[in-house]
């Protein structure tokens, strides 16, 4: 068996404010071995994202309540104290973030910015690093890298200053790379791309991956296991296939149906999650997606644990519908109105 | 969802829009940016045109001429009937009640300091519809209409979700009943099961209001369901034409086949299956563009026609058009009958250019279930 990195057991993340608090984050488990990716997928406001910050410990504040732990090879993350969280990020956990154009400095030239990185945790001179940040953008595919290096990120494209972030991010050797939509703000075309090198990358440093998105599209090809939230819980955790083979949540089935798919029929129209995500400062009583349900019944007033209920082991689910009935209703979901042939 | 053959609402013919460089104290002219060169095409009442292409490939800046928010460099485009590439702004005030326009991002394209009633409710002021108490009605029924709640009549955007304000965008651009709608990008700011909400609300008004709409994507998932036909665009030039479902079984140009490929398949075991055409790079620059066919090197296909003649926009039947002189998908029959099409012919092209064999067989981006 490979090492386990990350054990992330009941994580809470509440954060107080004017208006109330906020349950950003209500009981998140999983965990994460070596040389594996793991998809983290939901709507804008599901907690994907300070899951995410908060293994960083980047949302450490006073308004800020955590509760559960972070493991990271045993230590437990939420009780580092900040000078010891410095030392971590970026050397152990590297991340990616979602908007290539607002994470690099400006007015700092590319190259620059990786040599900084490197040498926050290394004790090496600027020559060595620069040489080093040259083979980290030769890695990420930019062309001509000992001439890009200089370059400024205006000069670079889109998709380039995603793989100089990732360069960045990969520039101390970390054993988890977290990205955070590394591609909604890219082009399809590019979006492959990216995907596939964070998937090769991830071989070559062998480290492991949290992908998060908002899109299931994007975790088909390489995610090995996957965790769908919503209103800050996991309503849905399995291996890739038995979340797309077999999704046990009415949400699943939504963001499933959401997708335009090319290799089906045109459907009249699209299927899609009525509404919006609930505020999460006054959570719906019972099952939290109840409100925008098709299937709801009444039993979901009352709050599902996250439990297996399907025959397979490590699929877990939080919705009340019995599999027979879920296997009976779920492909209409996600189908859609087919278009009358 | 339209009926075709009526009679276009706007044409675009040989629309060409060039961006000068200057530099220096004297501003000189050092280069141009051919963000769109030598564009036509029809577009019919009622119908969906899908424009879809690669960030920097002309799309946008297109939808924007068309609109008449940019000025053409050459070329014309003609509304309803009349040319209105050359019209100043006040001739053109009366035709923006005609022509609106649908924004990518619904966080930098409203104001963040007005209320909705007067984001919507302005356009009615400026071109003086009915009175105060008339207005603010009509602009709750669009709210309603656009899946919002009369009473966000008086709220700002910063309290709305980004799907929410895109709403607001979809029913400012409604309010004075234009007959085009270009849409740029309407939903790729958004989170996947809310892009379905607003392309099927899209979809809905386009029926109710009879819109004609421009939809510009850059992923082809997203413009098959609205789409009557698809133009696709590359590096400023139109590289293929085809009616919506046509251009999913059997493109014809190499570009369009990458573009297919690229979008995501949410099933793994197909997603494994399929051949998965990888563009290297970047598109190239646009203020130096390629010679020849601009797509020929990132083309799988290219040969050493394509470096030196740029193939010209070719008839395949069908109202299907392509660029290219590898076409895929064409049997040789049809090759032997194709001519150039005579509107599309650049000065830069050889005109006589009829397409070779196609180099590989049958290509099909998107696998069976």
């Amino acid at each position: 068996m490979a090492e386990r990195l990350l054990d992330v057991k009941d994580l809470q993340v509440h954060f107080n404010t004017e208006d109330g608090i906020v349950h950003a984050v209500d009981g998140v488990s999983f965990d994460l071995e070596r040389g594996k990716v793991l998809g983290i997928v939901g709507e804008s406001g599901s907690g994907k994202s300070v899951t995410a910050m908060t293994l960083l410990g980047l949302t450490r504040d006073v308004n800020t309540r955590f509760q559960g732990e972070v493991l990271y090879k045993g230590r437990d993350l939420l009780k580092l104290p900040e000078t010891a969280m410095q030392d971590f990020r970026g050397n152990e956990m590297g991340m990616i973030f979602q908007d290539p154009m607002t994470s690099l400095n400006p007015v700092y030239r590319i190259g620059n910015q990786i040599v900084e990185a490197i040498r926050t945790h290394e004790d090496i001179d600027k020559g060595r690093a620069k040489r080093r940040a040259v083979d980290l953008l030769r890695q990420v595919g930019i062309p001509r890298p000992d001439v890009r290096v200089d370059d400024y990120p205006h000069q670079f494209s889109g998709g380039m200053r995603q793989r100089a972030m990732i360069a960045m991010a990969l520039s101390c050797n970390p054993d988890v790379l977290i990205a955070d939509e590394p591609t909604t703000a890219l082009d399809v075309t590019i979006q492959a791309q990216i995907i596939e090198l964070i998937d090769r990358l991830k071989d070559d440093f062998n480290s492991a991956v949290i992908l998060i998105t908002h899109d299931l599209g994007v975790v088909a090809d390489v995610a090995d296991e996957i965790i769908v939230m919503y209103a800050g819980r996991v309503v849905e955790r399995g291996a890739k296939r038995q979340v797309f083979y077999d999704p046990q949540m009415p949400y699943t089935w939504g963001l499933l149906g959401s997708i335009p798919r090319l290799d089906r029929p045109k459907p009249k129209r699209l299927a899609s999650i009525t509404g919006s995500p609930p505020s999460l400062i006054n959570l719906p009583r019972g099952c939290k997606f109840r409100p925008r349900c098709p299937h709801a019944f009444d039993k979901c007033i009352e709050e599902p644990d996250l439990v297996n209920r399907v025959e397979e082991p490590g699929h877990l689910d939080r919705c009340w519908l019995s599999v027979q009935e879920k296997r009976a209703v779920r492909d209409r979901t996600i189908r859609g109105e087919e278009e009358a042939a | 969802m339209s009926s075709n053959g009526g009679a276009p609402l706007v044409e675009v013919r040989g629309l060409k829009k060039y961006f000068p460089i200057k530099k220096g104290v004297l501003s000189r002219e050092v280069g141009r940016v051919h963000a769109v060169d030598d564009v036509t095409f029809a577009v019919s009442e009622g119908e969906t045109l899908g424009l879809v292409g690669e960030s920097g490939c002309g799309k946008s800046t297109l939808g924007r001429t068309i609109v008449r928010l940019l000025p053409p460099s050459a070329g014309e485009v003609v509304f309803q009937g009349s040319p209105i590439g050359h019209l100043g702004a006040r001739a053109l005030r009366p035709l923006r009640r005609e022509m609106q326009m649908i924004f990518q991002d619904p966080y930098a394209s409203l104001n963040p300091r007005k209320r909705v009633g007067s984001i919507i409710g302005d356009p009615l002021k400026i071109h003086d519809v009915g009175d105060a108490r008339e207005r603010r009605q009509r602009v709750q029924e669009l709210l309603e209409t656009v899946g919002l709640s009369p009473e966000h009549y008086n709220r700002f955007p910063h309290e709305f979700s980004g799907g929410q304000r895109q709403r607001i965008g979809v029913a400012r651009a409604l309010a004075l009943r234009p007959k085009l709608v270009v849409a740029d990008e309407p939903v790729s700011a958004l989170d996947v099961s809310i892009q379905a909400q607003m392309i099927n609300l899209l979809d809905e008004l386009q029926d109710e209001f009879r819109l004609t709409y421009i939809f510009i994507a850059h992923d082809l998932g997203v413009v098959r369901h609205v789409s009557d036909r698809i133009a696709v665009m590359y590096l400023g030039k139109l590289v293929e034409l085809s009616p919506a479902e046509e251009l999913y079984t059997r493109p014809i140009m190499p570009y369009t086949e990458a573009l297919l490929s690229a979008v995501p398949i949410p099933d793994p075991d197909l997603s494994e299956q399929r051949e998965r055409i990888v563009l290297e790079g970047d598109v190239p620059s646009p203020i130096d563009p390629p010679s020849g066919c601009r797509f020929h090197p990132r083309c799988r296909y290219m040969t050493e026609i394509c470096r030196e003649v740029e193939p010209p926009l070719t008839d395949y039947g069908n109202g299907h058009l392509a660029a290219c002189h590898h076409p895929l998908n064409v049997d040789k029959e049809t090759l032997a009958q194709v001519t150039a099409s005579p509107k599309h012919t650049p000065d830069s092209a050889d005109e006589h250019a009829t397409p070779t064999e196609p180099a590989g067989k049958e290509s099909r981006p998107i696998p069976n279930p």
